[in-house]
């Protein structure tokens, strides 16, 4: 973020600067009484769980507090790292938000190229609407339709028992696990997702197809070289933030989907953090783990932002 | 749309097009019949549904399952619990974002750098779930609406867009009021305010389905019953399969009573979502705008 300088007096002392900036915040105390409930809502919710976040470092009880509460280094930490457990929810987390990301990421785009080929704009428009739909429905609702469409006795499985003779245990089996979260996912959000690509594509100019067209390209070589080369830098800064957030994949999903036979592919750090820090009240062990978790979000999101910015020169920050 | 020109697909072209006609009518399809199932469901009396299916048999539709939702209370307290969340979380938003946005559009107000990177630090990090709920205990927020209306409510996201959306607003529309002699607040209210009437839309649509659609908050902060928002009773229906003992108090039979819950998922789910999905066309711009801003940064 550039800004210019905030205004144009450069041959005053410094002294008179201060003043005229104090003189200034007087005359505009309206603008900061503006910023001030954004700025203390930030504040308590943001900024004081970060310092709370030492309790990670502490055998915190929540009647001696912060400051009374033993401190106890990296303790929690390296008895997470060692667990038998870590390995298995780390992998968990990665595969389930790594294969998501694989597989979701290019479908909005995909979707876009080809509602960008429908000539007739009420036809596109209504296609649109339908394809917005799942992204209304609720996660709770999403995962109760799952578990009605899925289960042994549903219409799934009735159609599954009438060719092979045996239902599939869909939400029990750890084997579906990633497969429902993910396709689920992308049923609900890929419509949605695809509006930033189809209004980047409604702005290109047309003409470059019609040039192209007369010195012979084809259709595919047409969407390659001018559709796909105009969402290119929206494509860079949502994978840059999808990289960022793969440690925060859709814990609210993955918890509800959760059966007590399906742990072994569906806990992730999320749903440990939750059940370990707040239902069993081991704060200081559940805030290290998330804490560890943020902390390895933050490094992915620094190096796909690296990584896109040289290859392609877009950056997030 | 004046995109497509004249001049003449080849046949390998023409047959593309043909194809992704196809393609797009079976997405629309895939889209369209899990809802649709479900929205039949709930009108089939359960043995039917269970037992053959979908039918368009008129004989085999009901009621009941909606007769029951209402006739019980929890559905219906959750439904107006989850309206008064969605409102205040909505109203909190907005105002405390678009005061925000504003001031963070001057051009010239002192401290904007600093105040930026302490909203945009807040963005990239975080306490996470322990610390924060920490906190919203230590305030004395557990298990009052407060839990679910003030956490969140301001996003940092949301600022952003404001003031990239304010700095479009053409300065000479602040110049012209500020040499009329009008004190800052006097400009917000009558020369801003009204022309930020899509930007207010857009963030006070976006947090109120963010907020009638999310169970976490709720879950984690709320332990009274009577407190619990449309998606966590939900939860307990769909999820936990745990349907209200008063819906299903009439029956004896607990196969009856199993059958019944059944169809109670399906009318639960079609109460909790029609709200949304009869009201979300008539937002469709807002959301391609709402989308658009934020793509700009």
């Amino acid at each position: 973020m550039k800004q210019k300088p905030s205004r144009g007096k450069g041959g005053k002392s410094r002294i008179d600067k201060k003043e005229s900036k104090w003189a200034y915040i007087k005359k505009n105390y309206v603008l900061y009484l503006f910023l001030l409930p954004a700025v203390l809502l930030v504040f308590i919710f943001n900024y004081i769980p970060m310092y709370g976040v030492l309790i990670a470092f502490q055998d915190f009880s929540v009647t001696k507090g912060i400051f009374g509460s033993d401190w106890v280094g990296l303790d929690h930490f390296r008895s997470f790292l060692t667990s038998p457990n870590f390995i298995r929810i780390f992998m968990n987390t990665i595969k389930l938000s790594v294969y998501g990301l694989i597989i979701g990421f290019p479908v909005p785009i995909i979707l876009a190229l080809m509602l960008n080929q429908v000539r007739r704009m009420n036809i596109k428009k209504n296609i649109q609407l339908v394809i917005y739909a799942p992204h209304f429905i609720s996660t709770v609702v999403i995962v109760g339709m799952l578990f009605i469409f899925l289960s042994p006795a549903g219409p799934i499985n009735a159609l599954i028992t009438q060719f092979t003779g045996n239902p599939v245990s869909f939400l029990s089996d750890p084997a579906y696990f990633r497969t429902i979260f993910i396709t689920s996912g992308i049923w609900q959000g890929a419509g949605f997702s695809s509006i930033v690509y189809v209004a980047a594509l409604s702005n290109a100019d047309p003409q470059l197809h019609d040039a192209a067209t007369l010195d012979g390209a084809s259709l595919l070589q047409r969407i390659w070289h001018i559709d796909v080369q105009v969402i290119k830098p929206i494509m860079a800064v949502l994978f840059i933030l999808a990289i960022g957030g793969i440690m925060g994949v859709g814990f609210e999903k993955a918890y509800l989907l959760q059966t007590d036979m399906n742990i072994p592919a569906s806990e992730i750090i999320d749903t440990y953090v939750y059940k370990r820090g707040l239902l069993a009240g081991d704060w200081s062990f559940g805030a290290a783990v998330g804490l560890f978790n943020t902390v390895i979000g933050l490094i992915l999101l620094v190096i796909a932002n690296t990584v896109v910015k040289r290859l392609n020169g877009e950056t997030l920050y | 749309m004046a995109r497509h020109s004249l001049i003449n697909n080849s046949p390998v072209d023409r047959l593309i097009l043909f194809v992704n006609k196809v393609l797009l009518v079976l997405i629309v399809l895939a889209v369209i019949v899990p809802i649709a199932y479900v929205l039949i469901g709930s009108f089939l009396k359960p043995n039917i549904l269970l037992n053959q299916g979908i039918s368009f048999n008129p004989d085999h539709w009901t009621l009941d399952g909606y007769r029951r939702i209402f006739e019980d209370g929890s559905i219906v307290r959750g439904f107006l619990n989850s309206v008064f969340y969605a409102s205040g979380f909505t109203f909190v938003a907005v105002v405390f974002t678009v005061l925000a946005g504003y001031s963070l559009s001057v051009e010239t107000l002192v401290g904007k750098k600093v105040i930026t990177i302490f909203f945009l630090f807040a963005m990239f990090f975080n306490g996470g779930m322990i610390p924060t709920y920490l906190v919203v205990r230590n305030l004395g927020m557990l298990n009052t609406p407060w839990a679910i209306i003030l956490p969140g409510a301001v996003g940092v996201w949301n600022i952003i867009l404001t003031r990239t959306f304010f700095k479009g607003v053409p300065n000479e529309l602040k110049e012209a009021a500020q040499i009329d002699g009008a004190s800052d607040l006097k400009i917000f209210l009558s020369v801003i305010l009204p022309l930020s009437k899509p930007i207010i839309f857009v963030i006070a649509l976006f947090a109120f389905i963010g907020q009638w659609n999310s169970y976490f908050n709720a879950m984690i902060y709320l332990d009274d019953q009577s407190l619990y928002p449309l998606q966590l009773v939900l939860r307990e229906i769909l999820v936990q399969n745990e349907v209200p003992p008063g819906m299903i108090a009439d029956q004896l039979a607990r196969a009856e009573m199993q059958r019944i819950a059944e169809m109670i998922k399906y009318s639960s789910i079609v109460v909790a979502s029609l709200p949304l999905m009869v009201m979300y066309p008539f937002f469709q711009k807002y959301f391609e705008k709402g989308v658009m801003v934020g793509s700009l940064k």
